[in-house]
C-alpha cells in the first residue's frame, strides 16, 4: 500500500479547513492551508512515483466496496499507471504554481478564503478523476470538477454576466455528462463491470468493429461527454464565456487541467476506441473541425482572455485530432505541453490585467513591454511555444500530432498546418497589441509582485523545455508508437506555417499598424462573421434556448401547470362544493328528520342483509 | 327447553323497540323522546338477555350491564342538557329547537 488516497485527501482537507474556518481566519492561514495542501499532494505524488519506479503494470489500491447492487459492484479503487502519472504531475505541478500565483492575483479580492476553498475542492475532484480505477468513480470526479468550474466561473456572483456564464457552463456540460452516463450504462450492459482493468481486457478480446456496433456506440457516447468537458464542437460554447471567472481559474481549470479531462478520458479508453475505428474517425473529425473553427474566431477577438480561450478550444481540438489519428500518446503529450504554455499565457494575461487594474481589452493596451518586462518575456516564451517554433515544447507535441494526422489522412495534416499558422498569428497578434506600440489606456501599468512573477518564470522554463519530457516514449507500454517514417519535409512545412503566422502578425501589428484595419474594412462581412463568433451563440439561442423557454412558458407553464395541474385541483374543489350544495339540503336542523333518516337507513340495511341471505 | 320460547322474547323485544322508534319520531316533547330512547335500549337489553339464556353464555348479561351503565350516564347528562335548554328557551318542544340550522 502506497496510500494513494492521500493524494486527493490533502486538497480535500484544505477545502474543509478553508471552507469551514477561512472566513474568520487570517489571510496567512488561508494561504498556508491552500498552498500547503497542494504542496503535500505534489510531494506525495513524487514519493509515490519514486516508489513505483518504471510502472510496467498499473498499481491498483482497493479500499472498500462503494456500491453493491445485484451484479453491479463498484469499489472505491484508485490506480496509478504511466498515463495517470503524467496527469498527476501536470495537475499537482501546474496546479501548485497557479495556487501560488493566485495569492498575488486575488490579494485585493473579496471572498479570498472562498476562492481558495473552491480551488482546493477542484484539486480534490480532479485528482479523483485522474486516479479513479473505474468508470463510476471517474464520473464522480468528472461531475465534481464541473461543479467547481461552475462555482469559480460564477465567483463574482454579483456580476450578472458571471452567473450566466456559470449556468451556461453547467448546463452545456450536463449535455455532455448525459452522453457519458449513457456510455457508462452501456459499458456495464456490455461487460458486466465498470472496472477499467476488466472492461479494457474484455474490449481487447473483441474483434475490431468494421461497422457500427456496441463499442462504436460506447465510443461515440464517451466522445459526447468528452466534447462537453473539453469544449469541442458542438458543445464548446461555454468555454469562452467561462473567462468571466478570475484569471487563475481560467488558467487552472479552463486551460491546463479540467478541460483536458476529456482528452485524458478518451486516451484512457483507448482499448475501446482502437476496436471501434468509426468512433475514432469521429474523434479526429470533431477535433480537426474544432481546431480550425475556433482558431478563425480567435483571429478577431479583442478581449485578451477571449483570444486565449478560443486558442484553448483550438488546441484541445488538436489533442482530439491526435487521439483520433490513433496517436494517443501524441494527444497526451500536447496536453502536457499545452498545460505549461496555456497556463502561462493565461497567468501572463492575468498579470497584464492586474497591471492595468482590470482592463482586458487589447485595444486599450500596448507598449506594456517597458512597464511589465517579466510578464512580457514569459508570455513571449509561451507564444513561441504555442506557435510550434523549434525547439520549444509546442513544436514537439504539435509535430507529433501533425505527423500522426498525415499518417492517417494527408488532408488532415494540411488543415492542421493552416490552423497552426492561424494559431501563431492570433497569439502573436495579442502579444504585439498588448506589449508593442504605444500605450493606449488610462491606467498606470505596474509590474506584478514576485509571488505572481515567480510562477510565470517557472512555467516559462517548462514551456521552453517541456518538449524534452519524452511523453510518447514514456507512454509506449500503453500506446505503442506507430512505426512511421519521420518525414523532415512535413516538419519544415508546419514550422514554416508557424513562422509565417508570426511574421504576418509582426507585419500587421508592428510594422504597418494600419494594415489590419484596412484589411478588415475590405473583408467587411467575413470579418463581421468571425468577430461575432459565427453567431453560434445566437443560433443556439434561437434553436435551443428560446424553444425551451417558449415551450416551458406556453406549454409547461400555461398548459400543463395552469391548465392541467391547477385545473385538476380547482375542479376537485368546485365539484366538492357543488355536491355539498346538494347534500346540505339534508341538514334541515330538525332532529326528528335526522332520526327518520337513521330509521330508514337501518331498514334499508336490514332489507339488504335479508336479501343477500343474512349472516352465516 | 321448557317455558317461554325464545321467539316470544324476541317478538316482545321487537315490539318494544318499534314503540320506542315510533315514540322517538312522533312525540314532540323532548322528555318523551328521551324516554323512547330508554325504551329502545331496554328492548335491546331484553333480546341480549334472552339470547344469553338460550345460548348458555354470559356475554349477553355483560353487554346488558354495559348498556345499563351507559343509559344511566346518558340519563344524567341528557337530563342536565334538557334542563339547560328549558332554562334558555322556556320550551321543551323539539321542533322549536332548531338553531343548528341557522
Amino acid at each position: 500500500m502506497l496510500h494513494l488516497w492521500l493524494i486527493p485527501a490533502f486538497p480535500l482537507a484544505g477545502f474543509l479547513a478553508n471552507g469551514l474556518l477561512g472566513r474568520r481566519a487570517s489571510k496567512a492561514f488561508v494561504n498556508l492551508v491552500a498552498i500547503g495542501s497542494v504542496v503535500l499532494s505534489f510531494l506525495w505524488v513524487l514519493k509515490t512515483l519514486a516508489a513505483l519506479g518504471p510502472m510496467e503494470h498499473a498499481h491498483i489500491e482497493r479500499y472498500f466496496t462503494w456500491i453493491q447492487s445485484g451484479d453491479l459492484q463498484v469499489g472505491f479503487d484508485l490506480a496509478v499507471d504511466r498515463l495517470t502519472a503524467v496527469m498527476l504531475l501536470v495537475v499537482t505541478g501546474v496546479g501548485l504554481l497557479i495556487h501560488i500565483y493566485a495569492i498575488g492575483y486575488m490579494a485585493h479580492e473579496g471572498g479570498y478564503y472562498r476562492f481558495f476553498a473552491f480551488l482546493n475542492l477542484f484539486m480534490f475532484f480532479m485528482l479523483i478523476l485522474v486516479l479513479a480505477a473505474n468508470f463510476l468513480l471517474m464520473f464522480v470526479g468528472w461531475e465534481g470538477v464541473g461543479l467547481c468550474s461552475y462555482l469559480l466561473i460564477g465567483f463574482y456572483f454579483l456580476k450578472k454576466s458571471a452567473t450566466t456564464a456559470g449556468n451556461k457552463a453547467f448546463i452545456v456540460n450536463r449535455i455532455g455528462d448525459f452522453g457519458f452516463s449513457l456510455a457508462v450504462f452501456l459499458v456495464f450492459l456490455g461487460f458486466g463491470s465498470l472496472d477499467f482493468g476488466a472492461v479494457f481486457a474484455a474490449a481487447s478480446q473483441r474483434p475490431v468493429e468494421t461497422s457500427a456496433g456496441a463499442l462504436t456506440l460506447i465510443g461515440l457516447l464517451l466522445l459526447v461527454g468528452a466534447a462537453g468537458k473539453s469544449a469541442q464542437i458542438p458543445l464548446y460554447v461555454w468555454l469562452p464565456d467561462a473567462m468571466e471567472g478570475p484569471t487563475p481559474v481560467s488558467a487552472l481549470i479552463h486551460a491546463a487541467t479540467m478541460v483536458t479531462a476529456g482528452v485524458y478520458m478518451v486516451a484512457r479508453c483507448a482499448p475501446i476506441y482502437t476496436h471501434a475505428p468509426l468512433a475514432l474517425d469521429v474523434v479526429a473529425l470533431v477535433g480537426l473541425a474544432t481546431a480550425v473553427f475556433s482558431a478563425t474566431i480567435g483571429l478577431a477577438q479583442t478581449d485578451i482572455k477571449k483570444v486565449f480561450a478560443y486558442s484553448t478550444v483550438s488546441q484541445l481540438g488538436y489533442m482530439f485530432l491526435g487521439l483520433g489519428s490513433g496517436a494517443f500518446s501524441a494527444g497526451i503529450f500536447h496536453l502536457v505541453t499545452h498545460a505549461f504554455f496555456k497556463a502561462l499565457l493565461f497567468l501572463g494575461a492575468g498579470s497584464v490585467i492586474h497591471a492595468l487594474s482590470g482592463e482586458q481589452d487589447l485595444r486599450h493596451m500596448g507598449g506594456l513591454r517597458k512597464h511589465t518586462p517579466i510578464t512580457f518575456l514569459t508570455i513571449l516564451c509561451a507564444a513561441v511555444a504555442i506557435s510550434g517554433v523549434p525547439p520549444f515544447s509546442g513544436f514537439h507535441s504539435k509535430d507529433a500530432i501533425l505527423l500522426a494526422a498525415h499518417h492517417r489522412a494527408p488532408w488532415m495534416y494540411w488543415v492542421g498546418v493552416v490552423t497552426a499558422g492561424m494559431t501563431a498569428f492570433y497569439v502573436f497578434r495579442a502579444v504585439f497589441l498588448a506589449f508593442f506600440g504605444t500605450y493606449r489606456g488610462h491606467h498606470h501599468p505596474h509590474e506584478s509582485p514576485t509571488v505572481m512573477t515567480l510562477p510565470l518564470v517557472a512555467l516559462a522554463l517548462l514551456s521552453l523545455g517541456g518538449g524534452y519530457f519524452n511523453v510518447p516514449r514514456w507512454l509506449e507500454p500503453l500506446f505503442p508508437l506507430a512505426e512511421e517514417g519521420h518525414d523532415a519535409v512535413l516538419v519544415y512545412i508546419s514550422v514554416a506555417a508557424g513562422l509565417a503566422g508570426i511574421g504576418l502578425a509582426w507585419l500587421f501589428y508592428v510594422v504597418r499598424p494600419g494594415l489590419a484595419d484596412r484589411l478588415t474594412d475590405r473583408l467587411g462581412w467575413i470579418y463581421n462573421l468571425v468577430y461575432n463568433k459565427y453567431f453560434v451563440d445566437e443560433v443556439y439561442n434561437a434553436a435551443v434556448v428560446e424553444p425551451c423557454i417558449q415551450g416551458s412558458s406556453s406549454v409547461l407553464w400555461r398548459g400543463v401547470d395552469v391548465g392541467l395541474i391547477d385545473g385538476a385541483v380547482n375542479q376537485v374543489g368546485v365539484k366538492a362544493r357543488s355536491v355539498g350544495s346538494i347534500l346540505r339540503l339534508l341538514q334541515s336542523g330538525n332532529i326528528r328528520s335526522y332520526a327518520g333518516w337513521v330509521v330508514w337507513g337501518s331498514v334499508l340495511a336490514i332489507l339488504a342483509f335479508v336479501l343477500v341471505g343474512g349472516a352465516r | 327447553m321448557t317455558g317461554v320460547p325464545l321467539s316470544w322474547y324476541l317478538i316482545l323485544s321487537a315490539v318494544l323497540f318499534s314503540l320506542g322508534v315510533a315514540g322517538f319520531l312522533i312525540r314532540r316533547n323532548i322528555i318523551t323522546v328521551f324516554m323512547s330512547i330508554e325504551l329502545m335500549l331496554n328492548a335491546v337489553n331484553l333480546s341480549f338477555v334472552a339470547f344469553s339464556y338460550q345460548l348458555r353464555q354470559v356475554n349477553g348479561h355483560l353487554f346488558t350491564f354495559f348498556v345499563m351503565v351507559v343509559a344511566a350516564a346518558e340519563a344524567a347528562v341528557g337530563l342536565a342538557i334538557i334542563l339547560a335548554v328549558f332554562r334558555n328557551r322556556g320550551t321543551l318542544q323539539i321542533d322549536e329547537i332548531d338553531s343548528m340550522k341557522n
